[in-house]
């Protein structure tokens, strides 16, 4: 069976050629840097797997290497790569000698992955089926990046080596933010292991009129934005704005409806996700890969948007939660 | 109640109203609120390593990076650009609302991972959008340009996230029921994801006017510097 475990040690050997790159060109934090990130992807299950039987080291020097992945990124710089005039024309001459068949690898990593979703549930050997059926779509997205390579190195007829450091290339150029998410979900589950998430919800609980529905309604709504702002991730802010307010407040007591309640609001809590340079993955990293000079760039392109959707979805519950 | 682990809150506001580095603000709060609830450093340790490894599925969109890089050396970008600035009556707004529309379909369907700013944004739809923009307004300036690349990101998160869990009950929607079973109320997935379709279609609606605007706005702004240039001439 093929499982992500496979698929993380393939990303951590990426990163260590990263990392061996970096340490030929004698730029040794940039090497230190991606060597310390393969550890998660390649002794990441030996890691959680000695935690449950109570061996506790491991996850402590990966928590050192947490803070030390901090200190590091905090000292070097971004910097984005000079693009010569040469360069240019080399990439206009390829372009017009390889034509739309570059598209065929590009559009094979998402064509692939979805192929290979859609077909997850029947690829079996015998009763076992060949994807982990848990982690089909992050399986699916491992494999279609390979053959994706595959198709890339066939189309350019470029060596591997060139398809390795054009990538290496592009993870120097992210540099930082490539990392800001898998650290701000840590924060999350630091956060909420430390209870920051009941504290909050004891302040709101304690500072709304609970009699009046618009009172209740409002702050469940602004309630999971703002959460959802601060952790990153409305998925966090959920339980906690539902425990504090929407059950007992809006559904109990006022009678709300619940699926419509729920869903609705979730999604007036991914209205603060457009807001939040928390959400690393979705408003930062953007901003780094398409190198664009302010790193807010893309949370003040999606502003007037998410705005205007809070307005409509606090609407919409107000209408139709307590029909 | 225990007020103290707060305190990580207000480090990581103070950081990104300061624009100190983000990886060092999350990293400070993360250790601020474990001391502040009183946690021994083992134990906060152990936590950071654990919850750091638990969330490793997050860098998987680095494993597109080797393609996408050897494609781009190839000059994948320009030919993306040459090829949308060959079609007729295509303009950013129709180019950036059929992306929308086509990423709102794919997440409905669960497909939430065939797109994304690694795999598709940054390779294909920002060069493209710029090329679209461009078949309407000649050549964008630098300002234009990062304007129109910041809105095909932010039309690729709204489009993912005004999509997800309408009809296949994928993370959100379980989440939602599991919560409610917790509380001992029963619901269907199904009954939950269908409530999405309202805020799904605003979504649309609204951001595809801002579309409109943005590229009204981008007429004038082009029209506006050559008129200068002009004046500059004479």
């Amino acid at each position: 069976m093929l499982k992500i475990e496979y698929i993380y040690w393939l990303l951590g050997a990426f990163l260590l050629v990263a990392a061996v790159l970096n340490l030929r060109e004698r730029r040794r934090a940039m090497a230190g840097f991606w060597a310390i990130l393969a550890c998660p992807f390649l002794f990441g299950d030996a890691i959680l797997a000695a935690l449950a039987n109570g061996t506790r080291w491991p996850a402590q020097a990966m928590g050192v290497g947490v803070l030390g992945l901090g200190v590091m990124a905090a000292r070097g710089g971004l910097r984005v790569q000079a693009d010569d005039e040469a360069m240019q024309a080399a990439r206009r001459d390829a372009a017009s000698r390889f034509g739309n068949r570059l598209f065929g690898p590009a559009l094979a990593i998402p064509l692939v992955t979805l192929v290979l979703v859609l077909a997850a549930p029947y690829l079996r050997w015998g009763a076992t089926p060949l994807i982990e059926p848990r982690q089909a779509t992050l399986v699916a997205l491992g494999l279609a990046c390979v053959v994706a390579l595959g198709a890339a190195l066939h189309v350019t007829r470029a060596p591997l080596a060139t398809g390795l450091s054009e990538g290496r290339r592009l993870l120097d150029a992210l540099g930082w933010a490539a990392l800001l998410p898998m650290l701000l979900a840590t924060l999350g589950s630091v956060f909420a292991a430390t209870g920051v998430g009941d504290a909050i919800a004891a302040i709101v609980g304690a500072v709304i009129p609970t009699d009046s529905r618009l009172a209740c309604l409002l702050a469940f709504a602004l309630g999971m934005v703002l959460f959802t702002v601060i952790m990153g991730n409305a998925f966090a802010a959920f339980p906690v704005l539902m425990a504090g307010v929407g059950l007992p407040l809006l559904v109990l007591r006022h009678g709300a409806d619940p699926a419509i309640l729920g869903s609705i609001g979730m999604l007036t809590g991914y209205c603060g996700t457009l807001l939040t340079p928390m959400a690393a993955n979705f408003n930062i990293v953007p901003a780094v890969l398409l190198e664009l000079p302010d790193q807010y760039g893309v949370i003040r392109a999606q502003l007037p948007t998410a705005l205007a959707l809070l307005a409509v979805n606090v609407a919409l519950m107000w209408w139709l939660v307590f029909r | 109640m225990n007020y103290w682990p707060l305190l990580g809150v207000a480090v990581v506001v103070a950081g990104f109203v300061l624009r100190r580095n983000p990886v060092l603000v999350v990293v400070v709060a993360g250790v601020v609120s474990g001391v502040a609830a009183g946690m021994n450093p083992g134990d906060l340790l152990a936590l950071l390593g654990s919850s750091f490894v638990n969330n490793r599925a997050l860098l998987l969109m680095v494993l597109t990076l080797p393609v996408i890089g050897l494609l781009e050396h190839c000059g994948l970008r320009e030919r993306a650009r040459d090829w949308i600035a060959g079609f007729r009556g295509l303009t950013l707004t129709r180019f950036l609302a059929s992306y929308l529309g086509l990423r709102q379909v794919l997440s409905m369907l669960g497909l939430t991972n065939v797109a994304g700013h690694a795999q598709t944004v940054r390779p294909l739809v920002a060069p493209m959008s710029e090329a679209a923009a461009e078949r309407s307004v000649g050549t964008l300036d630098e300002t234009e340009r990062q304007r129109v690349d910041a809105l095909a990101a932010a039309t690729d998160n709204i489009g993912l996230f005004f999509g997800e869990d309408v009809f296949i009950a994928l993370g959100a929607v379980l989440l939602i029921q599991g919560f409610y079973a917790q509380n001992g109320i029963h619901l269907e997935p199904l009954t939950i994801a269908l409530w999405a379709l309202p805020t799904a279609i605003a979504a649309f609606v609204i951001h595809a006017l801002r579309l409109l605007h943005f590229q009204r706005w981008l007429e004038r702004s082009s029209r506006a510097r050559q008129a200068r240039r002009g004046a500059d001439r004479c």
